[in-house]
C-alpha cells in the first residue's frame, strides 16, 4: 500500500508543475491575444484623423481598392453603396469601418481587405486613410427628406403600383429588388434615375470571386418545348441552364436546350414612371419614404 | 471501342511501359521529361510537355462518347481561396498543390491521399492576388514548389518530406512565387511574383538534388548592362518585370522561352520613361547558363498591367520554328524562334489602344490610351484579353485555343510613393458605369493566319485554361462552375459537370490501369471525370 502511495504522490508533484507552467503559458496567450488585438487595431478612434495627409492619401487608395465598387468619390457605384452618407449601414464610427474593411461584410459582396483575389491587401495605415479620406467626403448633416414620407407611403402601397414588385419591410412583390435599405445604399439621384429610366443602370453581378450571387434583374422571355411563352426575370443563369421567376411569381427551372427561345435583355421589365405617370412631387414623397425606411 | 492512346503512337507498346510503370514508380529522369510524349498516361510538366501544348494523345475519351463522362473522385483541399493547381501525374500518383502553399500526392485512381505538406507561412506575407499556387515539378525522386514566402522547397516524392528549403530572397520586399516550377536536366527553373510591390524581377535555375542556386537572370537591367538605358533615373531599382507564369523549353537549342510581366508601377509610366525593358516581353535564354539570348517586348512602357505571362507555345511546320504567344494586350503574336523576330500580331480580342504598327509589325499604342486623373476606358480592361490561364495547341487540328474576356475598363491615375513591401500600382480601374457587362469565349486561332476560326462563349470572363486532346476534344471550365467538353473541330459543346464553384485552373489528362482521366481543380475541389 505504502509503495503505491509514493508513487501516487511523486507522480502527481509532476502534473502540479505542469499545470502551473500550463496556466502561466495560458496567461501569456492571453496577454498576447489581448496586445495583438489592441495592435490590430480596434481603437475606436482613427489614429490618423487628425494628420492633413492622411485623406489625401486615403483618396488614392480608395481609387484603387473601393472605386471599383463605390464609384469615383464613394457616391456609390453600379455595384456598391454611396459612402458619403453619415448614416452607414452597418455601423458608422470610425471602428466600424476599419472593421468592415478588414473582415468584410458577411452576407454581402463586401470582402475581407486582401480576400477579393485581385490586387494586394491594405495595411492597417492605408486603411486609416481611407477612412480620413471617407470622413473628409461625408456629408455632414444626415439627409433630410424633402418630400413627405406618409405621402410616398400611401403612393408605393398604392397608385404607383411600386409594391406589386419590390418589397419593403416584408410586404411587397417579389419581381425587383426589395427596396427596405435601398436608401442606405444609393444617392437620392440614382434613386430618381432608377424610377425615371429603370434601363439606365439594371444591378450589377460581379464578374469575379465575389460574383457568387448573380442576379441583374435581367429580363428574360423563353418559349417552352410545348409553345408556352414566359415572361420574367433571371434569377440566375449559367451557360446550359436559367433559373427564373415569371410574373406572377412562379419559379421557373430550365436546361436551356430544351427550350424553343430564349431572351434576355437589359431592358427592365420595370416600366420607365415619366412625369405624365408619376410627377416629380410625388416622387420626392416616394424617395423620402425610402430615405425613411433606411434609416430607421 | 477505340484505343486508349492515339493511333498515330504504337498503342501495344505504350501500354506495357504504362503497366510496367505503376508497378515500378521510375524515377522521373530529364529523358522522360524530354520524351513526355511517349508516356501519354503521365503527365509530367505543367503544360504536358516541354512545347507548352496542353495537348494530351489519349483518345479514349472523344468526341463519340464524351457525353458520358462521369465524375470519379473529388479530392478537397479544405481550404478557401482560389485553387490554381495542374496536377502532375507519374506512374499512377497525382502530385498537386492548394491554397496557403498545400502540396500533396494522391491515388491517381481514387483521389486518396499518399501524403499531405503545408508549407508554414509567416503572417506577413505579401500575396498580390490570393494565397494561391499553380503547380509543382517532378524530377528524379523530388518534387519541387515555390511558395508565397519566396521559398523553393524539394520535396520527397515519396513521403513529402522535406529534402531542402532554399530562401530565394526577401519576402518582405513584395517577393513571392506561385507559379509552377520546370525541371529541365538537373535544374529547377523558378521566375517570381511581385509585380505589385515595386520588386527587381528575376528568373533563377536551381540544383535539384541541393538546392544551390546555379543562376539568375535579372529581367530589369542593372547598370551597364544592356537595356539598362530604358529605365528613368533609378526607376530600375523597383522596375517589376516578374515572371510568374511557367515556359517552355526548347531541347533542341537548349533554350528556355519564358515570359515577363509588368513594369512597376503597373499603371503609371511617370518616373519611368523608356521602354522599361525586359517587362512584358519573351525571354530566350541559354538553360545551362541563364545568359539571354533574345527578346521580345510585346507592350513597351506599359501602363494597363498587361504582363505578358501567358504560356508561349512552340510549333513546329516544316522547316519553321516558331513560338506563339496569346498576349494579354489582346493581340495574338507568332515569333521565330531562332531570332525573336515578329513574325505576325493579330488582335483576337477587342483593342481600343492601338491603331498602328511600327517597321516591325509591333502593335503601338495611340493617343487614348495612356491613364489620366479624371479616367480614361481602354480595352481590353485591367485583368487583359486574357491572363495566366493556359492555351492548348491542338496539331491535330492545327488550331491554338485560347480563354479570352472582353471587358474594358476606365484607367485612373492614383499616384502612390514607393514604400518597401507596399503595394505599388500608381493607378485604378474600374469599370465603366456605360460599360456592358463583362463576358468571355474560348476562341480558336489559326497560327498560320492569326485569324478567329470560331468562339465558344461563356456567359462571364472565365479563368480557366485549355486542354486538348487527341480524341478530338477540348476541356475548359466557366466562372460558374461548370466542365464543359466542346468539339475542338467546331467549338460545338458535348458534355458539361456542374461543380459547385467557380474553375481558377487549368484542366490536364491522364490515364491509369488503361483508363483515361481528364482532371481540374474548382472551388475547393480537385475533380477527376472518365468514362463510367
Amino acid at each position: 500500500m505504502l509503495t503505491p502511495t509514493v508513487c501516487r504522490q511523486k507522480k502527481s508533484s509532476f502534473p502540479i508543475s505542469r499545470r502551473v507552467l500550463l496556466s502561466i503559458l495560458l496567461g501569456l496567450l492571453a496577454l498576447a491575444a489581448l496586445l495583438s488585438s489592441s495592435t490590430v487595431a480596434q481603437e475606436s478612434r482613427n489614429p490618423l484623423s487628425t494628420d492633413p495627409k492622411a485623406a489625401k492619401a486615403g483618396e488614392f487608395e480608395f481609387r484603387i481598392n473601393c472605386a471599383f465598387c463605390h464609384g469615383l468619390g464613394a457616391r456609390g457605384g453600379g455595384r456598391g453603396p454611396d459612402l458619403t452618407r453619415a448614416h452607414k449601414r452597418h455601423g458608422d464610427s470610425d471602428a466600424d469601418l476599419f472593421q468592415n474593411i478588414t473582415q468584410g461584410i458577411p452576407g454581402t459582396v463586401m470582402p475581407a481587405n486582401g480576400t477579393n483575389g485581385q490586387g494586394v491587401g491594405m495595411t492597417d495605415d492605408e486603411i486609416w486613410q481611407i477612412i480620413a479620406y471617407l470622413r473628409s467626403v461625408q456629408v455632414q448633416s444626415p439627409l433630410k427628406p424633402i418630400g413627405n414620407p406618409a405621402h410616398g407611403k400611401d403612393l408605393f402601397y398604392g397608385d404607383a403600383n411600386c409594391s406589386s414588385c419590390h418589397m419593403v419591410e416584408g410586404k411587397g412583390g417579389r419581381l425587383g429588388p426589395d427596396l427596405s435599405s435601398v436608401a442606405t445604399a444609393r444617392t437620392v439621384e440614382s434613386l430618381i434615375e432608377s424610377v425615371r429610366n429603370p434601363s439606365q443602370r439594371l444591378a450589377w453581378g460581379l464578374t469575379e470571386s465575389t460574383k457568387e450571387f448573380a442576379q441583374e434583374y435581367e429580363t428574360v422571355t423563353v418559349v417552352t418545348a410545348d409553345g408556352q411563352k414566359l415572361k420574367g426575370v433571371t434569377l440566375n443563369e449559367d451557360r446550359f441552364t436559367l433559373q427564373m421567376m415569371d410574373t406572377t411569381e412562379q419559379i421557373h427551372l430550365f436546361e436551356k436546350d430544351k427550350l424553343r427561345s430564349i431572351q434576355t435583355s437589359r431592358k427592365s421589365m420595370m416600366p420607365s414612371y415619366d412625369l405624365t405617370i408619376l410627377s416629380d412631387h410625388d416622387l420626392d414623397d416616394i424617395v423620402a419614404y425610402l430615405l425613411n425606411v433606411s434609416t430607421k | 471501342m477505340r484505343a486508349l492512346i492515339s493511333n498515330k503512337l504504337p498503342a501495344i507498346v505504350l501500354l506495357i511501359v504504362a503497366a510496367v510503370a505503376v508497378k515500378t514508380q521510375a524515377q522521373v529522369t530529364f529523358e522522360r521529361l524530354l520524351n513526355a510524349s511517349k508516356e501519354p498516361q503521365n503527365w509530367l510538366t505543367y503544360s504536358g510537355n516541354y512545347a507548352g501544348h496542353r495537348f494530351s494523345t489519349l483518345d479514349q475519351v472523344n468526341t463519340t462518347n464524351a457525353h458520358s463522362l462521369v465524375a470519379k473522385w473529388v479530392y478537397q483541399t479544405a481550404a478557401t481561396g482560389k485553387f490554381e493547381t495542374t496536377p502532375l501525374v507519374a506512374d499512377g500518383i497525382l502530385y498537386a498543390t492548394g491554397q496557403d502553399d498545400r502540396a500533396f500526392a494522391l491515388d491517381a485512381r481514387t483521389g486518396r491521399p499518399i501524403w499531405l505538406f503545408q508549407h508554414q507561412l509567416p503572417s506577413d506575407i505579401r500575396p498580390c492576388c490570393g494565397r494561391v499556387n499553380r503547380g509543382l515539378a517532378i524530377l528524379g525522386d523530388k518534387v519541387f514548389l515555390g511558395t508565397l514566402d519566396a521559398h523553393v522547397i524539394a520535396l520527397d516524392a515519396k513521403t513529402g518530406n522535406i529534402i531542402w528549403d532554399v530562401a530565394a530572397v526577401d519576402y518582405k520586399q513584395g517577393y513571392s512565387f506561385t507559379l509552377a516550377p520546370l525541371a529541365v536536366k538537373n535544374l529547377v527553373i523558378f521566375g517570381v511574383s511581385g509585380g505589385e510591390y515595386g520588386i527587381r524581377g528575376f528568373i533563377d535555375a536551381y540544383d535539384a538534388n541541393t538546392g544551390q542556386r546555379k543562376w539568375r537572370f535579372y529581367t530589369v537591367p542593372g547598370p551597364g548592362e544592356p537595356g539598362h538605358e530604358t529605365w528613368e533615373g533609378d526607376s530600375w531599382k523597383i522596375g517589376g518585370a516578374p515572371a510568374w507564369v511557367t515556359g517552355v523549353y526548347d531541347p533542341r537549342t537548349n533554350q528556355l522561352f519564358w515570359p515577363t510581366g509588368n513594369p512597376a508601377p503597373s499603371n503609371r509610366g511617370e518616373g519611368r520613361a523608356g521602354d522599361n525593358l525586359y517587362s512584358n516581353s519573351l525571354l530566350a535564354l541559354d538553360a545551362d547558363t541563364g545568359k539571354l539570348n533574345w527578346y521580345f517586348q510585346f507592350t513597351k512602357h506599359d501602363e494597363h498591367d498587361w504582363d505578358a505571362t501567358q504560356v508561349p507555345i512552340m510549333i513546329d511546320s516544316g522547316d519553321k520554328h516558331l513560338i506563339a504567344q496569346a498576349n494579354r494586350n489582346g493581340f495574338f503574336y507568332v515569333l521565330d524562334r531562332a531570332t525573336g523576330k515578329l513574325l505576325s500580331a493579330n488582335a483576337y480580342s477587342r483593342t481600343t489602344w492601338t491603331d498602328n504598327k511600327d517597321a516591325e509589325g509591333r502593335p503601338i499604342p495611340n493617343n487614348q490610351s495612356s491613364p489620366t486623373p479624371e479616367g480614361r476606358t481602354v480595352c481590353p480592361g485591367a485583368l487583359g484579353a486574357t491572363n495566366w490561364m493556359s492555351p492548348s495547341f491542338d496539331s491535330q487540328t492545327g488550331l491554338f485555343y485560347v480563354t479570352a474576356r472582353e471587358q474594358c475598363d476606365i484607367f485612373s491615375t492614383a499616384p502612390q510613393p514607393y514604400e518597401v513591401g507596399h503595394a505599388y500600382y500608381g493607378s485604378a480601374y474600374f469599370p465603366s458605369d456605360k460599360a456592358e457587362p463583362y463576358w468571355g469565349a474560348l476562341r480558336a486561332i489559326d497560327p498560320a493566319t492569326g485569324q478567329v476560326k470560331w468562339e465558344f462563349r461563356h456567359l462571364s470572363p472565365t479563368w480557366s485554361g485549355v486542354l486538348s486532346t487527341a480524341g478530338g476534344l477540348l476541356f475548359t471550365g466557366d466562372a460558374e462552375g461548370n466542365f464543359i467538353a466542346l468539339d475542338a473541330a467546331s467549338g460545338k459543346p458535348l458534355w458539361h459537370f456542374q461543380m459547385g464553384g467557380a474553375v481558377y485552373a487549368s484542366p490536364m489528362a491522364f490515364a491509369v490501369d488503361g483508363k483515361q482521366y481528364i482532371a481540374i481543380a474548382a472551388g475547393s475541389s480537385l475533380y477527376a471525370f472518365a468514362l463510367p
